[in-house]
């Protein structure tokens, strides 16, 4: 177990210092100078000469990826180009923000994917079931930005329900709950149809399997059936898929975030895109790809403990 | 003569439908599931409103008109007007075409550099093969629309850019997906057989694995293009897309979003399209699937 973990681990280290390469690569392969595409069109002689020696742009190509690498090794992510601030620490900052939305989707999604996965197996077969898998299908398809446009429009800007903008006063715990009704909505919503798809399928599997023929041979309600045994099953089933999703989680709540101006990763990933401020782009793409990473090694590391026959494999 | 053998076709089996005929089979199962029948009507209403565009547009989609700011939609502007006063149904109309000109575009490229390079890694070396996975497997873990931002703040916006992106989130799994499908046509007897009579690896690929691998790999592509027009109506919105100018469902909604308080009919007239259309794909993506290749359902046992 350990040392399937070790070797999980060490192949997102290696795919981790590719994305980086991939990266640094980019940002060399644009045409042009890269201090005027880093710093804009506006900046001074003055600013491209200090951040031509920040990046080390003088030296050889090698010797610059080379002290990169070493860089991100030591979690130097670089600086803001403007407000001087280390990328890492802004990150840090907005993270929480990012993770709270995320988790609060993550948790009212899977809850009633879940219900409506199992409303749709006991009604296998019939209209129920027909008309969950559409809804299901259509929550996947449609895309989540619409959701939180249309969900604002509706609920703030209509019905003044809900606040429109912002995440709430720290401290102030009510505002920061009513402020995170609307984002976790729209991101969240296409994994209801995610997860409603994915029990459905694993349960009724897990129903056409021989115990639970012998269940019912040995008179056990249908209901604890479906809820006790194929439930489980299926649960278990899902959860790596499920974990591996949580990565996507994340990114898919930049738009929501730039919607309802909330803050977070995604909306700092998209003002540093527009006042092109290059290393916190760089910055935040590694850390989300670090953490899409990360959730695919929790993923694995969950299927390995449920099923040992996966240990052997990788 | 070795070679002469092969290249003869083989005679048509009796019984076994022409392609004509099994494509018109296809198609009434695809209609039959009614979530086929919904997707096919959607999407030949954007289909064809993206080939006619030009004709039945009713206005100039980028004419502006002070006067007629932000009208709610009447008789003479059925959608209304967005905050230039630029009529939104033409806007709507030529934003299909700009949909799907750039979807299937950048599908179109994702799959001329997938299936060769799926087939390399199937066919060629082990060390290639790993070499190909890792970096496909790197590419995978940049979050779609962060390398999108990423991309964008290198390249600057505009249509090819948005094609760019679509197409570095797109070859990876259509690479994966021609690999998989390569490696176990290796190991079948016809391979087997041309491999014996010292066929060219060119012709083993090309007149053999290609034609096989093709198939899951349009359904896997029609599967996506919800999914690619989703990534470049965001990208437009975020203003990162499509230059302003070029109506597109995604300027429509950016340019929405901006005046929200004042009218709603921007944002409504640009989003419905789009969840029509990505509604429609996916349906018919998914009829079409289960109608020609059931074994590719993910949540099916194989």
């Amino acid at each position: 177990m350990i040392t399937f973990l070790l070797r999980r681990t060490g192949l997102a280290v290696v795919i981790l210092v590719i994305v980086a390469i991939l990266l640094f690569l980019m940002m060399h392969m644009i045409p042009g100078d890269p201090t005027v595409v880093a710093l804009g069109p506006r900046s001074t002689p003055e600013m491209r000469e200090a951040f031509r020696q920040m990046m080390g742009l003088d030296r050889p190509f090698i010797e610059q990826l080379g002290l990169f690498l070493a860089r991100l090794a030591h979690g130097d992510l670089g600086q803001d180009v403007w407000s001087r601030r280390p990328v890492l620490t802004m990150i840090l900052e907005v993270l929480p923000y990012t993770a709270t939305l995320a988790l609060a989707s993550f948790l009212w999604a899977v809850t009633l994917g879940v219900l409506l996965g199992c409303i749709a197996v006991v009604h296998h077969g019939k209209w129920g079931d027909w008309l969950i898998g559409l809804v299901s299908i259509a929550f996947v398809a449609v895309p989540s930005f619409v959701v939180a446009l249309y969900s604002l429009l509706v609920f703030a800007v209509w019905l003044n329900w809900l606040p429109a903008i912002g995440a709430g006063e720290p401290g102030d715990l009510a505002a920061q709950l009513r402020s995170l009704i609307l984002p976790s909505f729209a991101v969240g919503l296409g994994w209801v149809g995610y997860v409603s798809r994915l029990i459905r399928a694993a349960m009724i599997e897990a129903m056409g399997e021989d115990y639970v023929r012998t269940l019912r041979a040995y008179g056990v309600a249908e209901r604890r059936i479906t809820y006790r045994y194929a439930l489980k099953q299926a649960l278990l089933a899902v959860l790596p898929v499920i974990a591996i999703g949580f990565g996507g989680l994340l990114t898919g709540s930049v738009f929501a975030e730039i919607v309802f101006t909330r803050p977070g990763l995604g909306k700092m990933t998209y003002d540093a895109v527009m006042s092109r401020n290059f290393p916190v782009v760089m910055g935040t793409v590694l850390v989300t790809s670090g953490l899409y990473v990360a959730c695919m090694i929790i993923a694995d590391a969950v299927t390995a403990l449920l099923d040992p026959r996966v240990r052997s494999t990788l | 003569m070795a070679t002469d053998v092969t290249s003869i076709p083989a005679p048509p089996i009796a019984g076994e439908p022409g392609i004509p005929r099994r494509m018109a089979l296809t198609f009434v199962e695809v209609v039959s599931h009614p979530l086929g029948a919904i997707g096919v009507l959607l999407v030949a209403l954007i289909v064809l409103t993206a080939l006619l565009a030009p004709v039945i547009v009713p206005y100039n989609p980028t004419a502006i008109s002070v006067k007629e700011r932000l009208a709610d939609p009447s008789l003479t502007h059925l959608l209304g007007t967005d905050q230039l006063g630029r009529d939104l149904l033409s806007r709507v109309i030529v934003g299909t075409r700009t949909a799907m000109t750039v979807a299937l575009t950048s599908l179109a490229v994702a799959l001329a550099i997938a299936l060769p390079l799926g087939m390399i890694a199937g066919y060629g070396p082990r060390w290639l093969d790993a070499l190909f996975i890792l970096l496909f497997d790197s590419i995978s873990s940049l979050p779609m629309i962060m390398l999108g931002l990423a991309v964008v703040v290198l390249l600057g916006p505009g249509v090819s850019t948005v094609i760019l992106v679509i197409v570095l989130y797109s070859v990876p799994s259509y690479a994966r997906l021609v690999r998989t499908q390569t490696l176990s046509l290796k190991t079948r007897d016809f391979i087997k057989a041309e491999q014996a009579m010292n066929a060219g690896t060119m012709r083993i690929l090309f007149r053999h694995v290609l034609p096989n691998v093709v198939g899951p790999l349009l359904i896997l592509a029609c599967l996506d293009i919800s999914t690619v027009i989703t990534l470049e109506a965001g990208l437009s919105f975020l203003g990162l897309g499509v230059k302003p100018q070029i109506p597109s469902w995604g300027n429509i909604l950016s340019d929405g979003f901006s005046v929200i308080r004042n009218s709603p009919v921007p944002v409504i007239a640009g989003g419905v399209p789009l969840i029509l259309a990505t509604i429609g794909f996916t349906f018919f993506g998914e009829a079409l699937r289960d109608a020609l290749d059931p074994k590719l359902n993910p949540e099916r046992k194989p």
